[in-house]
Parts: C-alpha cells; sequence; structure tokens
C-alpha cells in the first residue's frame, strides 16, 4: 500500500520543512524532484496527490517504478505547458541554482501553483564568504562539493539576493526558514542579516501579490 | 440477442495456468456500429480472449490493445504459428500484467482477420467476402466495437487499458471518448497522430499488396490465390521500420547466410536478406492481405489532435484517469518526441501523468521484448494503480 514509508535514504531537513509547509490533500508539483524522495515523504505524512518533474531519465524511470507519478522533463522548457493554478503548490527543492533561467522558472512556478516552495543553497554563509575573502577561492562544502568548473549550480544566490527577487516579482513571502547544517532552523524574521550570514539553506514559500482564484 | 460463443482451451499446459478463455460475441445487424465514415457495420464480430478472473465487483479489467500485425492471443500459445503469445513476458501470472489478480481481455481489432468481422468476412449482402466492399475503418471505429464488448461483458470501468503501437493509439482514442471508463492508460511507443514518414511507408506496403496481380483489385477470394509476393514484401520494408540500425547491425552485420562467398547472383546472400524473407513468407501465412490494407489506412488516418479541434489537449480535457506514457530512445517510428506531445497536451489539462523513455536499441520492437526497465516501470505504475483503486496489491499478498 501506499502508506506503508517507501523512504529510501535519511529524509532531508528541507524536505521536512517543506513537508510542514504543505497542507493534508492537497495537489503538489515537485519541480527536480530526484528520486522521489520528497514526494513519497508527502504520499505518505500528507496524503498529497503528488506529481513530479524530473530531468534525469534513470531518476524518473526510479521513481515511476515506486509508483510515483513523474514526467522526465526540464524546469527551463516544460514548465510553461502547465494551466495556471494547476497545483496547490508547485515546489522546487534545491534545484533553482541549476536552472538556466531561474527568474523564468520562479515565475512559472507562481503561475502553476497558488503557493511557490522554494528550498536552495544560501551562498552568503559566512563559511563560503571566508572561503572568498581569506583564501581567494571559490567555496567547497558539504553543499556545494564540485569544483567550479564541474558544478551543476550556474545560478547561486545568497537569501538576501532571493528576497529581493520576490520583491522584484511583486511575490508575498508568506513563511521563510533558514536552518544550519545540523538541521537547526533560524527564524528568518529576527534578522535578514543573521540569517544569510548563518543559514546553510532556507525554504521560502511564496504567492503571488495578485489574490490567488479559489477553484 | 448477440450470439455468444465462449470455450475453454485447455490443449496446451502453458495456456492453463494464465485462466485462458477464447470467446466470440456476434452483435446482430440492428444494432450496427456507426463507423467515422458516416456509413453503418453490422452485424458485426468480435472475437477475444481473457485470462483470469472478474472480480465480483468488476473493478479488476485490464484491456489489451494489440498492434497492427497482433492478435488476440497476447499470453498464450498461437494456434497458427505456434510462437507463445506476444506479450506473454509481461501478461501471466505474477508478470507485471498479473493474470492472477487481473482480469485481462484482448480482442482481435475491428478489420482484422483472426475471427473479428473484417475484409475477408463473409458480406451478408453477396455471401461471399467483403473485400474493398468493406467500409473504411478508423482507430476511433476500432475502439467503438472494443467499447460494446465492455459493454456486453457487463464492465463499466476499466481498470487500465494498454497497448504498443497501434494499441496505444486505440489506449489514446479510449481515454479521450470513453473518460470515465478508464481509470489508468498506458500509451506505449505510440503517438497521437500518425507522421507523414509512417504513411509514406504504409503507402509503400500497400503498393506492394496492389501491385501483385492476384491481389485482383481485392477480389483475390474469388479467384482463388492470395497476393502472397506483395504482401510478403510489404511486410519486409515494414520490419525494417520496426528495427534500428543499430540493431540490425549487432543482430547480422554483412555476415553472409549459409555461404562462405558472395555467389554473384540475387539470392539471399546475407543473412539479413534471409531473415526478412523469411519474416515475409511467414507473415503471409497467418494474414490477410486485404485486412493489411484497411488495418495501415486506420493508422494513416489516426489524428487525435484534428479529432478535437486541432488542439490535442481537448482531447483529454476533464480527464481522470492516470496515465504512464511509454516512449524508447530507438524509436525512430514513434520517437520520444511524439510521446512528449502526449504528455504536454495531458500537462496541459494537469493530468495525472507519468513519462518514461526507456534506453533501449531494439528500436520500435523494444515495446515487445522482455526490457527490464520497461517491465518495473509497468509494474510499478499497475501496483500504485491499483492501491489508488483499492485492488489488492502485491504487499498485501504478502
Amino acid at each position: 500500500m501506499l502508506d506503508k514509508p517507501k523512504t529510501l535514504h535519511a529524509t532531508r531537513v528541507d524536505h521536512l520543512l517543506i513537508a510542514e509547509m504543505v497542507a493534508p490533500g492537497s495537489r503538489v508539483l515537485d519541480v527536480g524532484c530526484g528520486d522521489g524522495e520528497l514526494l513519497q515523504l508527502l504520499a505518505d505524512t500528507k496524503a498529497v496527490d503528488a506529481r513530479g518533474v524530473e530531468l534525469s531519465r534513470e531518476r524518473v524511470n526510479a521513481c515511476v517504478a515506486r509508483g510515483l507519478s513523474v514526467i522526465q522533463g526540464d524546469a527551463d522548457e516544460d514548465l510553461a505547458d502547465y494551466p495556471d493554478q494547476a497545483f496547490d503548490y508547485a515546489i522546487l527543492s534545491l534545484t533553482i541554482q541549476a536552472t538556466l533561467r531561474p527568474r523564468e522558472v520562479l515565475e512559472n512556478l507562481l503561475r502553476i501553483g497558488r503557493r511557490a516552495i522554494v528550498s536552495f543553497p544560501n551562498f552568503g554563509h559566512w563559511r563560503i564568504r571566508t572561503d572568498l575573502l581569506l583564501w581567494g577561492r571559490m567555496p567547497s562544502t558539504p553543499n556545494l562539493p564540485e569544483p567550479w568548473y564541474a558544478s551543476p549550480d550556474s545560478h547561486l544566490c545568497t537569501i538576501r539576493d532571493f528576497v529581493e527577487l520576490c520583491e522584484h516579482l511583486d511575490t508575498v513571502v508568506e513563511e521563510a526558514v533558514a536552518f544550519n547544517s545540523s538541521g537547526r532552523r533560524l527564524p528568518i524574521e529576527r534578522s535578514l542579516s543573521l540569517q544569510n550570514l548563518f543559514g546553510e539553506k532556507a525554504v521560502f514559500k511564496l504567492r503571488h501579490r495578485a489574490p490567488t482564484r479559489d477553484i | 440477442m448477440m450470439a455468444i460463443n465462449s470455450s475453454a482451451h485447455h490443449d496446451d499446459i502453458a495456456d492453463i495456468g494464465v485462466g485462458l478463455n477464447q470467446a466470440t460475441v456476434a452483435f446482430p445487424a440492428d444494432e450496427p456500429l456507426h463507423l467515422d465514415s458516416g456509413k453503418t457495420l453490422g452485424p458485426f464480430t468480435i472475437a477475444y480472449n481473457t485470462y483470469g478472473s472478474l472480480n465480483a465487483a468488476k473493478t479488476n479489467a485490464i484491456l489489451i490493445c494489440h498492434a497492427l500485425t497482433g492478435d488476440q492471443h497476447v499470453a498464450n500459445r498461437h494456434p497458427l504459428t505456434e510462437k507463445v503469445g506476444w506479450w506473454s513476458e509481461l501478461v501471466g501470472p505474477g508478470k507485471p500484467i498479473d493474470t492472477d489478480r487481473y482480469f485481462v481481455i484482448c480482442p482481435n481489432i475491428l478489420g482484422g482477420c483472426l475471427g473479428s468481422t473484417g475484409p475477408a468476412s463473409i458480406n451478408p449482402e453477396t455471401g461471399a467476402p467483403y473485400g474493398l466492399k468493406f467500409p473504411v475503418i478508423t482507430i476511433g471505429d476500432m475502439v467503438a466495437a472494443q467499447h460494446r464488448l465492455i459493454d456486453h461483458l457487463g464492465i463499466y470501468q476499466l481498470f487500465a487499458v494498454l497497448g504498443g503501437s497501434m494499441g496505444g493509439m486505440q489506449v489514446l482514442e479510449w481515454a479521450s471518448r470513453y473518460k470515465d471508463r478508464v481509470f489508468a492508460a498506458l500509451p506505449i511507443a505510440t503517438a497521437a497522430w500518425h507522421s507523414s514518414q509512417n504513411i509514406a511507408f504504409h503507402e509503400v506496403g500497400r503498393q506492394a499488396v496492389m501491385a501483385d496481380p492476384n491481389w485482383q483489385r481485392g477480389d483475390y477470394h474469388a479467384h482463388g490465390v492470395v497476393p502472397r509476393n506483395g504482401l510478403a514484401v510489404a511486410r519486409m520494408a515494414a520490419h525494417i521500420t520496426y528495427l534500428s540500425e543499430d540493431a540490425l547491425h549487432e543482430k547480422f552485420g554483412r555476415n553472409l547466410q549459409n555461404r562462405s562467398d558472395l555467389t554473384f547472383t540475387f539470392d539471399a546472400d546475407f543473412q539479413v536478406e534471409s531473415y526478412l524473407r523469411h519474416q515475409g513468407s511467414t507473415f503471409v501465412d497467418r494474414f490477410d492481405p486485404n485486412s493489411y490494407l484497411y488495418i495501415t489506412r486506420a493508422m494513416d488516418y489516426f489524428d487525435l489532435a484534428a479529432e478535437n479541434g486541432d488542439v490535442l489537449a481537448n482531447a483529454f480535457r476533464g480527464t481522470r484517469t492516470r496515465f504512464c506514457v511509454v516512449s524508447f530512445t530507438s524509436d525512430w517510428l514513434y520517437p520520444t518526441r511524439e510521446s512528449r506531445e502526449i504528455v504536454q497536451a495531458l500537462n496541459a489539462v494537469a493530468a495525472n501523468v507519468s513519462f518514461v523513455e526507456i534506453e533501449s536499441n531494439a528500436g520500435h520492437d523494444a515495446f515487445l521484448l522482455d526490457e527490464p526497465e520497461f517491465f518495473a516501470t509497468i509494474r510499478g505504475f499497475i501496483e500504485s494503480c491499483a492501491a489508488k483503486r483499492g485492488l489488492p496489491t502485491l504487499d498485501q499478498e504478502d
């Protein structure tokens, strides 16, 4: 049965935070769903109608073989196919930094979902700043392990950068959670500067300022 | 009343395990089929095989739609060729389409030549085979005939409809025409419309049949002959399109057939020639040449977008069916691009869709082979649908 957890790996902290933001029984699209860990978590714990898009063919096939509704596709290319507000939540977990056009992807996310949930690694973290300042080298951290020439992450940003893009896109930040490597939550309302300095990753729940249409 | 002929078939030990039942249902002249061409066809007969048992709630039925030259013998030994069923790797006890849990129905298509009404059937108006008097039919007509069969079996909603190639076209047509009667749909190695290239290949095949003097303008039955050569050439040409260059190269290369040197004749020097000739001649023994003309025509006419105001998404608007679209990397007859068009249309109506492209070098024929990734996908999709439909799953049986 689907109720039986089929999680393959230890659950990621950002996935747990995202799951907290999702209402039970809702319709969810996970863009860049990987091996389907988040979709499975949401299906198991929140009984959502879970769909996914994933670039890697092998991962898509593994997802479908596990019974998840996933298509092979590209966040940069294929989101345009979806109608407005087709989902309650359009999710992008640790994927936006690997897209070619993050702004367009985010705009599509806000169009397809009544809410968008985005998690990303924070390039403003103090360890990254220190690497650059002291050693003059591109940072290498557990979140960003690849050297600059091999990294799939072409559009890295800081929490402050992301907040600015949200303002630019006329987007309301409904929730924002930064957390450190041990998974401890740092409420961002207290100080954006501190979160930007100490948060290794962040999860944002967003909606477009225009009131969402209730179906 | 409909005449029903049903007989359990226990000639072959291998067939008993799948719970085979071979049957025909005849729909009378006063209940004709209204065809897309505007004509009517009646009486008509549909021959079909079933495997396994229908549950009390009639919710565990799976319809399998066969391809151009397939037939209803999907999981049992073929009565003419004595080969195992064309999808017996996929369908059977404990297989991804598990005949221990599902009631599998596979009808011979309308226009076919293995028991369902087609151009070789007797025209009640003349007492002779229809030949070219048989009306041109469409994929939609084939599906409408299957719909009558499913009604006859007392089944409202099919748990799943699946098929590859032309079978996949029927799956799409089912999901579009009878939305609430399909819980899950698996269009495999197929497209929502037949491409110009595919129409072109079909035209070559038809011309080969019609150029055979034995074809006799479709009236070969009356002359006691069969356009064997024409149909064999059609099959040879088509068979190349079902493979890939890599598959042909790996299988045959430039190897010679039972000889050490070129003979400087037009004999089948090369293995690939011998193979194609064999494919052609064996096909003729089990297939009616006029059926080949009619069925290829039906595929050429298939255009699900055109049927829906030139917007493919309209074909699926309001669907609650769960879709699993499958393509294969080396399939150049129904390339992944065409499966992706189906997926885009389904996304445009926010349908529940899975889409996988399976790595294989076997070409279009890959959908008939035991590709582990392909079978794992089908099994996973069917299991998740079973859970959603409240049917027993493998986990529960453990």
